[in-house]
């Protein structure tokens, strides 16, 4: 699936356009990590709870359980929410 | 270049190095690094000159840890953060919100860091840093989680592991305080711990002989006698003699309307009877400001028997800074430098210990956290 990356991990992808298979969100983000070693921890904490300032939309609906069904033809957005000044 | 003093400045948007001339009166700025992520620590180790380990974490991101072996030309981000341990199923767990406190291993264990995070937890790396692992059992110990608090126990951007200490005679032999939780003090490496608080005070009202209620902000060891520790605490200044247990609170002979409440603790490198604070103002409302907006350093020369204003140079009104627990520091020149960042983002040094003051920067963000370091020729 296409993967929409929010500017704060451009450092981790090289841009804003990644590619990621996965039949549910965990799997996804998984193979973000296998291509981007180090992205999952900024997203996800240790207890596999998404962190504070992330949100994850799969085709225009946020997603928030890790094992959420992924459309592989969709497209996944990854937000950084607001977090102050 | 000749041997040389860099002056690390850790701030609430980024990091710099300031490169210092051998008097150390111009100083070359290189940064910002990491500009935008909040860096609460940045730590050379002085085992091989070399090697920085930076605590990071930026608004949206979970914390993380970058390393540069080639002091800040080029970065690398640790493979494996610190990170508590997975919860069993059922339980709610903990996860690190930001690394807040590194300290480099014993001289004889190259490669050994230590970390101090928030919430509170110790972790251990063995491979300069790159990968780390809980070092501790306090971590998920019920008892010292109990004394820990919750995240409304701590301070206002969280409770927090700091003041790791490594004493240079015995690797084994480390110190831990906590915002909240106490001075714990342990002899397997951290492995565990028992609480170290004989003789130290808590608000009034709470009782002293729980630990959740002590709050040390900043403890230093002399490394000039190891026996030796200060310790600027919520609720007064503080030395202790070791073998003895019970702190001293040597704070009571400060000038009554200063007061001996602050952040920071700073000790002189060779002489264990000098060590020098930064007050602030500690009533009603905490406003955690210079006292009277007229900052000053307190310095001791007879290991808190007396104390001496050292302002000179300082602003004489209107400065309502604060300086945090871990902004102000000493280096190792002869007579000693003394550097102090503020809330305000200024960088102020004194190299004649305190005497006089001269402002080294403005206009920084917020100054989490300053060390110094002498690099070798080049």
């Amino acid at each position: 699936m296409k993967v929409l990356i929010p500017s704060a991990l451009h450092s981790y992808t090289g841009g804003a356009r990644a590619e990621a298979d996965g039949a549910t969100l965990a799997e996804a983000l998984a193979d973000l990590e296998r291509r981007y070693p180090g992205i999952r921890f900024r997203m996800i904490d240790e207890q596999n709870r998404i962190r504070r300032h992330i949100r994850f939309f799969a085709d225009g609906t946020q997603v928030f359980d890790l094992g959420q069904a992924l459309d592989p033809a969709g497209e996944l957005i990854i937000v950084q929410a607001l977090s102050g000044g | 270049m000749a041997e040389h003093t860099v002056l690390l400045v850790a701030t609430r948007k980024g990091a710099w190095l300031f490169h210092a001339d051998p008097e150390r009166r111009h100083w070359r700025v290189d940064g910002p690094h990491f500009l935008g992520h909040s860096v609460h620590h940045l730590v050379l180790d002085p085992r091989d000159g070399r090697t920085l380990l930076a605590a990071a974490r930026t608004g949206h991101l979970g914390p993380t840890l970058f390393r540069s072996t080639d002091l800040g030309h080029s970065w690398q981000e640790a493979a494996r953060p610190p990170a508590f341990a997975p919860a069993p199923a059922g339980q709610q767990g903990r996860a690190v919100d930001h690394t807040f406190w590194l300290t480099p291993g014993h001289a004889s264990e190259p490669g050994v860091w230590y970390a101090g995070t928030s919430p509170q937890g110790l972790f251990r790396s063995e491979d300069g840093g790159d990968t780390w692992a809980p070092a501790s059992t306090i971590n998920d110990d019920p008892q010292y989680r109990a004394w820990m608090g919750s995240a409304q126990d701590g301070t206002p951007d969280g409770p927090k592991l700091h003041s790791i200490i490594v004493d240079p005679r015995d690797p084994a032999h480390l110190y831990i305080a906590m915002s909240g939780g106490g001075v714990h003090e342990s002899t397997d490496r951290g492995h565990s711990f028992r609480p170290l608080v004989g003789g130290m005070q808590v608000v009034d009202g709470f009782d002293p002989t729980d630990i959740t209620f002590h709050d040390p902000h900043c403890l230093r060891l002399c490394p000039s006698n190891p026996d030796r520790l200060y310790q600027q605490n919520h609720c007064g200044i503080y030395r202790i003699d070791r073998p003895s247990d019970t702190w001293q609170r040597i704070g009571r002979a400060m000038p009554a309307e200063v007061g001996d409440i602050g952040f920071p603790m700073v000790v002189h490198p060779h002489d264990a009877d000098c060590a020098w604070v930064f007050p602030m103002d500690g009533t009603d409302v905490w406003p955690r400001t210079s006292p009277g907006g007229k900052p000053a350093v307190y310095g001791t020369r007879d290991a808190g028997a007396s104390w001496q204003r050292l302002n000179q140079g300082l602003p004489a009104e209107q400065a309502w800074w604060t300086v945090k627990r871990q902004a102000m520091t000493a280096d190792s020149h002869d007579p000693l430098g003394l550097y102090f960042g503020t809330s305000s983002g200024e960088l102020w040094i004194s190299r004649d210990e305190g005497r006089q003051w001269e402002c080294l920067a403005r206009h920084l963000p917020e100054i989490y956290a300053l060390e110094t370091a002498r690099l070798p020729a080049a």
